[in-house]
């Protein structure tokens, strides 16, 4: 039987050579913001077969917004993303667009102060804040203190995967994204707990001089097959909705499924060994 | 075999199976009844159907202040003017101290219905001085209509009795002089008084058509906003994009669905197919509790219940691999399903109160869209426990009980 346990410092330097390039990026060339956070206009146009992306560039700069982002999203679609714009003036764009470049249609015009950008800010930050400590309580109401550290350490880990790839490709993150790495903190953090589970169970029954990262190591063994196919099922639902479902939730669907395989990984592989090298910190520290 | 129990069985599945059909109605005998598909009572969010969602947000003026009373008047003014528009339950509603919330569903032009929603329609008469005669304070009605003779539009407005009185003062006392009709102190007509008005009636005149003045009507009888409204957050969907959103969702949700249907019969076999009907039943119940609680389904909603087959398959896949496990200890079928159960509950309990406490916080500090994520995913995580300890439970039971698959190996152990 392979031993996940005996190898930890493999799986730490793996997550590291993970984690630590999109931390670098983080910190030098930050997230790509998108108007949810800056503020500012995002209007996505259906337009006439003819007409190419260049052409839309020009009629946008003719018009006075040569600032503006433009962007293909799909087949005759187009984002254009602009300071933030009063509801008359975007309707005289619109209306402009709709006279240069006649078969326009509106798809969607999403409008975002700046004091709404820095409240998602502020409540991105509390919420994951707020998230982590209540289920750090609940795993050391219901399990021990040590494994709730270790649980939050592994969804942390997930977080700046999610974070770090975002920030590496630069992909534009709203605020589904934000959606996105909490809700990769529950799932991580779910399939740690199955995971501790069976620890608890199985520490109940330990033998004498059984050593903690066999029992640790039995116990990941033991609940491998549900943890791969739990991830499995998860993937199928994801992979159907970014290849099929709606494009505007493409961002959040891509976030899920970079943080559900970095959650799998992070709980069988960084969850369980953390809290068996904390259990023995305690040990050498007697 | 006991036959009572497999009758148990097939019945399920037919009620399963005609509960399923007559959710979505795919079959053409439907077309005629009335209340089927009983899914079409979900209420498609603003991304799905097409609409608009607005933030508004008061600012004090040198002229008014923001206060608890304004912003009542404000909620009161912004409700008669949509009302009047005709638009199909709107939501209006306050959020802090200064905001309301707007979300108006299936309207044609969005952006233009937003313009015109946070107009002041402040209107005044005003003497050539510049004296304030009366305003729109004073206003009993406003209709729009033709003058009988010529056939230009107008929009014709009635005065309170104070109002009545005041107009026929300024009018007695301004013959001969012209008074300014102003609308959000833009001057739009200067007639000049031919003789004393004192009916409490007037008119404004200069309309394209009978639509703008329908408009401009709603506006002056809904009366004027006590407080200037700001565009905080607008977020306008087309039809075309609802539309879009929507099919491609169920397209993407069958695929997933059948993807996993599939997964777990070849994986787990006969608790698989016991699975996927409890699976099924699992995603009835949930849509049935999306209808019954009106939960508005929004495209992250639509992620959300995704997410949370995942979620429902999950709690019996860690119980499966928990029955497997007692089958290899040489326990039988039955029993080993119930420790099977017991054992494996406890992990989906803890498993799950974590994600609930996400699903939870997520929900207490997002924006109206993470909302519907949240919630889906909150009854998607209660139903699926609820589903795993019950339905799977007893179907698996009733399977074992029926004596059709007695080896182990039917199990996947």
């Amino acid at each position: 039987m392979f031993n996940f346990v005996k190898h930890r410092k493999i799986w730490y330097i793996i997550s590291l050579l993970v984690i630590l390039p999109g931390l670098y990026s983080l910190i030098t060339r930050g997230l790509n913001l998108g108007i949810d956070f800056t503020g500012g206009n995002m209007i996505e146009l259906k337009l006439g077969p003819d007409i190419t992306i260049q052409q839309v560039r020009e009629t946008v700069n003719e018009l006075g917004y040569g600032s503006s982002r433009i962007q293909q999203s799909g087949n005759g679609t187009y984002l254009i993303r602009t300071k933030e714009l009063q509801e008359d003036e975007s309707a005289k764009f619109i209306s402009n667009l709709q006279a240069k470049l006649h078969d326009v249609k509106l798809l969607r015009n999403e409008r975002v102060g700046p004091v709404i950008g820095r409240e998602l800010t502020m409540n991105a930050i509390m919420a994951l804040l707020i998230a982590s400590v209540l289920m750090l309580i609940y795993i050391t109401f219901r399990f021990e203190f040590k494994q709730g550290v270790a649980a939050i350490i592994a969804l942390l880990h997930d977080v700046l995967v999610v974070i770090g790839v975002f920030s590496l490709f630069q992909i534009e993150i709203d605020s589904a994204f934000v959606a996105a790495v909490l809700t990769i903190i529950g799932y991580s953090i779910n399939d740690t707990i199955i995971i501790f589970d069976r620890i608890r169970e199985n520490m109940k029954t330990r033998k004498k001089g059984e050593i903690l990262e066999d029992l640790v190591n039995i116990s990941l063994w033991q609940t491998l097959a549900r943890s791969i196919n739990t991830v499995l099922t998860v993937i199928f639902v994801l992979l159907a909705l970014f290849f099929l479902g709606g494009t505007t939730i493409k961002t959040f669907v891509l976030a899920m499924l970079i943080g559900v395989s970095s959650g799998a990984y992070s709980s069988i592989f960084n969850a369980s060994p953390v809290w068996v090298d904390l259990k023995l910190m305690e040990k050498a520290n007697r | 075999m006991r036959w009572s129990k497999i009758l148990t069985l097939v019945i399920i599945v037919l009620v399963v199976i005609s509960v399923g059909l007559t959710a979505a109605a795919p079959l053409s005998i439907f077309k005629n009844i009335k209340w089927l598909p009983w899914g079409k009572d979900i209420v498609l969010g603003l991304d799905l159907r097409g609409g608009v969602h607005v933030v508004l947000e008061a600012k004090d003026t040198a002229t008014s202040k923001v206060t608890e009373d304004t912003m009542k008047k404000a909620v009161a003014v912004l409700e008669n003017r949509i009302n009047q528009t005709g638009v199909t339950e709107p939501v209006i509603q306050r959020q802090g101290d200064r905001r309301i919330i707007v979300e108006l569903a299936g309207i044609k032009d969005p952006d233009k219905a937003v313009i015109d929603m946070i107009k002041p329609a402040f209107l005044e008469f005003k003497t050539q001085d510049g004296q304030t005669i009366v305003t729109g304070a004073d206003l009993k009605d406003a209709i729009e209509g033709r003058d009988p003779t010529s056939g230009q539009v107008e929009v014709n407005l009635t005065f309170t009795a104070e109002g009545t009185r005041k107009f026929a003062q300024a009018t007695t006392a301004n013959v001969h002089k012209p008074i300014g009709i102003y609308l959000d102190k833009q001057l739009l007509q200067n007639p000049v008084v031919e003789e004393p008005i004192t009916n409490g009636k007037a008119r404004i005149t200069g309309y394209t058509d009978l639509e703008e003045a329908h408009k401009v009507a709603i506006l002056l009888r809904s009366g004027a906003l006590p407080v200037q409204l700001d565009v905080m957050e607008k977020r306008t969907v087309g039809p075309q994009l609802g539309q879009d959103s929507l099919d491609r969702s169920i397209n993407a949700g069958i695929v997933g669905i059948i993807a996993i249907l599939v997964f777990m019969l070849v994986y787990y076999r006969v608790p698989g197919a016991v699975a996927d009907l409890a699976l099924i039943i699992y995603a009835l119940i949930v849509f049935a509790i999306f209808i019954g609680i009106h939960a508005t389904m929004t495209l992250p909603g639509i992620a959300g219940f995704l997410l949370s087959l995942g979620i429902a398959v999950d709690a019996n896949v860690v119980i499966f691999e928990r029955v497997k496990e007692e089958l290899r200890f040489g326990k039988s079928i039955r029993s080993a399903i119930d420790a099977g159960f017991k054992r494996g509950f406890i992990a989906v309990f803890d498993s799950n109160v974590t994600t609930l406490i996400a699903a939870v916080v997520l929900y207490y500090f997002g924006t109206s869209l993470i909302r519907g994520f949240a919630v889906t995913l909150s009854i998607g995580i209660l139903a699926s426990m609820f589903t795993a300890i019950t339905m799977t439970r007893w179907m698996l039971h009733l399977v074992a009980g029926t004596n059709l698959f007695k080896s182990a190996k039917n199990y996947g152990a």
